[in-house]
């Protein structure tokens, strides 16, 4: 399966394709075959933990330093009347030039029916960034829902680990749905929905505008990811997450995975927002020595951050090879 | 998808357990999304019942009882609200549903004085939500303003008004061309001492720069006009907005008192100055004059 039809199907929500044996190239049935006759001992695994601890936080502290600062930006190009990055995330201008978010963008045109220049220019230049930059990069390093709700998981964890509550899974083929019936909803009623409850929208409005009942909505889709499932809004509904993803197919940016060392423990797939894209690394799954990880990857960098063995990194290229 | 593998015989059927597990995983997805899109059009209420139609920035494209086109076409960003010179511009609440993060004003509060010029707002809209066809501040047709307690009527009760319009603590901001041509100043800085109340005209910028273009045509080529437009004369609105004129009252009486034309662009600034509390003029939003051919 192609890199591209692969990550479009597990955005779309079809489980990640199991490889048959056919499809597994001599190099990596060579690294499976050497792990099944040589398997990992205790001592390996704490061998590694020993080396790497509990995993490190370099990728997070970037990402959070570059979501606060874009949103500050925001918030202090107003406050201060400096106009360096006017408007809030669903439109803008950077010193001067238009940007448009691309899934706010899409609401307007199917609502609207009309299409503006200014617009126009905005959604491209967006677009182009965002191929640039990994696409749904837009929402582990800009989003300030994907933050908060973020901390949000932090505590549904911690309460899980004590048994207080449980993660409820929802079927991950909703979210498609949702970005339909939003698509459809403002073709035919004329009315910007989605806009409505946008978590994005009304906290990147709050931040800069001040604050409003809006952010009711947004404590009570936290509340269920807190006590009731585990990072709902990103993975099951959340359309942005979908525009995003299909532009990220285009990027060069991704993350990358390197089977030989991996001692599939999974440990990238349990911080995971995503954890589908990181099908390859169950084991016997990777079907080449190196792998890029699909499109719905939102390139936080959380499994690189604690990937024991080194196995996940950032790559620039399609495809490429390391070492 | 689990549901998928059942319905290949070849592959070993799901246990009773898991078969639950999937059942429930399904109902509750239905149950989510249904309740998302569910909650999502319950911000059509607001419109529907009229009550997120507002006072809106110069161009909006909406007709006086239908915003739909307006709420389409806004992108929720906010930019008209960052480069208004006298922050007349809001953005509205989850409580006006569909029309959340959509710029309107409140002209008691603060209205639009147009002290920015060049209308600012239309021109950072990056949708045309408000529209770029839109030059000068006569072009615009935000609303229509009604004398709507004549009784209250300071003119009309032939009274003069002394001290601070809104009171000492009203924070409001216009632009008064001969104390500072480029930075608005607050209105409880600037008393008025008057024999007969007309703040409602005095203020009015669609009077003020009826005043100064006539002023700048008597005195006519002596000086270069330093804009094209000035030149041209186009920025010049060409008819009257309001007016303070004798009318005759219910019981006979001849009183002075303001007469809205068909000039005014319902911007509010005489709703905002009018000192009686609530005021004795406002603007209604579902009547506009049918703009001048110009």
């Amino acid at each position: 399966m192609s890199y591209f039809s692969e990550s479009l199907r597990q955005m779309f929500g079809a489980e990640p394709h199991k490889p048959s044996k056919e499809e597994i190239s001599a190099e990596a049935s060579e690294v499976h075959l050497h792990k099944k006759v040589n398997p990992f001992s205790r001592a390996d695994f704490e061998a590694v933990y020993e080396t790497h601890g509990n995993g490190g936080t370099k990728w997070r502290n970037r990402r959070w330093a570059t979501l606060i600062a874009v949103n500050m930006l925001f918030v202090i190009s107003y406050y201060f009347d400096i106009q360096i990055l006017e408007g809030a995330l669903t439109a803008s201008r950077f010193v001067g030039f238009h940007m448009a978010d691309l899934n706010s963008a899409l609401q307007v045109m199917l609502a609207y029916k009309h299409l503006v220049l200014n617009l126009v220019i905005g959604t491209v230049t967006v677009f182009i960034l965002w191929v640039l930059l990994g696409g749904r990069t837009f929402c582990s390093w800009v989003c300030p829902y994907h933050l908060i709700s973020e901390w949000a998981e932090k505590l549904h964890l911690l309460l899980a680990s004590r048994n207080l509550v449980t993660d409820h899974s929802f079927d991950r083929r909703v979210r498609s749905v949702l970005y339909l019936v939003f698509a459809l909803l403002a073709l035919v009623s004329g009315y910007t929905v989605f806009e409505t409850v946008s978590p994005t929208g009304i906290l990147s409005r709050a931040l800069i505008y001040g604050p409003g009942i809006a952010l009711i909505w947004v404590g009570l889709v936290l509340l269920v990811e807190i006590f009731y499932s585990r990072r709902a809004w990103c993975r099951y509904v959340c359309p942005i997450g979908v525009t995003y993803g299909v532009v990220g197919t285009l990027s060069p940016i991704r993350v990358k995975y390197n089977v030989k060392h991996c001692h599939h423990e999974g440990d990238c797939r349990k911080v995971c927002l995503v954890p589908h894209v990181l099908s390859m690394t169950i084991k016997g799954r990777a079907t080449n020595f190196d792998m890029d990880i699909g499109a719905d990857c939102t390139r936080c960098g959380m499994c690189v951050d604690i990937c024991p063995t080194d196995s996940l990194d950032f790559v620039l290229g399609y495809g490429k090879k390391s070492q | 998808m689990s549901e998928r593998r059942t319905g290949k015989p070849a592959k070993r059927a799901l246990s009773g357990k898991r078969k639950e597990q999937a059942r429930r995983e399904f109902l509750r997805t239905a149950a989510m999304a249904t309740g998302m899109v569910g909650f999502s059009l319950l911000g059509f209420l607001p419109v529907v019942q009229g009550k997120s139609l507002h006072l809106r920035p110069p161009g909006a494209v909406k007709t006086v009882d239908d915003e739909q086109q307006f709420l389409a076409s806004c992108i929720k960003c906010g930019q008209c609200v960052q480069v208004c010179p006298v922050e007349a511009i809001r953005l509205a609440d989850l409580d006006q549903g569909f029309a959340v993060g959509t710029p309107y004003i409140d002209a008691r509060a603060q209205a639009c004085d147009f002290s920015c010029d060049g209308l600012q707002c239309v021109l950072a809209c990056p949708t045309g939500s408000l529209n770029h066809d839109l030059d000068y501040p006569a072009d615009t047709r935000m609303g229509f303003a009604r004398l709507s307690r004549p009784g209250a009527c300071l003119a009309i009760q032939g009274k003069g008004f002394r001290g601070q319009a809104r009171g000492p603590d009203y924070r409001g901001v216009l632009r008064y061309d001969e104390i500072d041509r480029w930075n608005p100043i607050a209105v409880a800085d600037h008393p008025y001492d008057l024999e007969l109340c007309d703040l409602c005209v005095r203020q009015c910028p669609i009077e003020i720069r009826i005043t100064q273009c006539a002023a700048k045509a008597a005195q006519k080529s002596d000086e270069k006009l330093a804009r094209v437009a000035e030149q041209v004369g186009n920025e010049c609105p060409p008819v009257h907005a309001i007016a303070l004129e004798e009318t005759q009252m219910p019981n006979g009486e001849l009183r002075m008192a303001p007469v809205i034309k068909e000039g005014c662009v319902g911007c509010g600034v005489c709703e905002m100055i009018c000192p009686p509390e609530p005021p004795a003029i406002v603007i209604d939003i579902d009547k506009i004059t049918v703009l001048p051919v110009g």
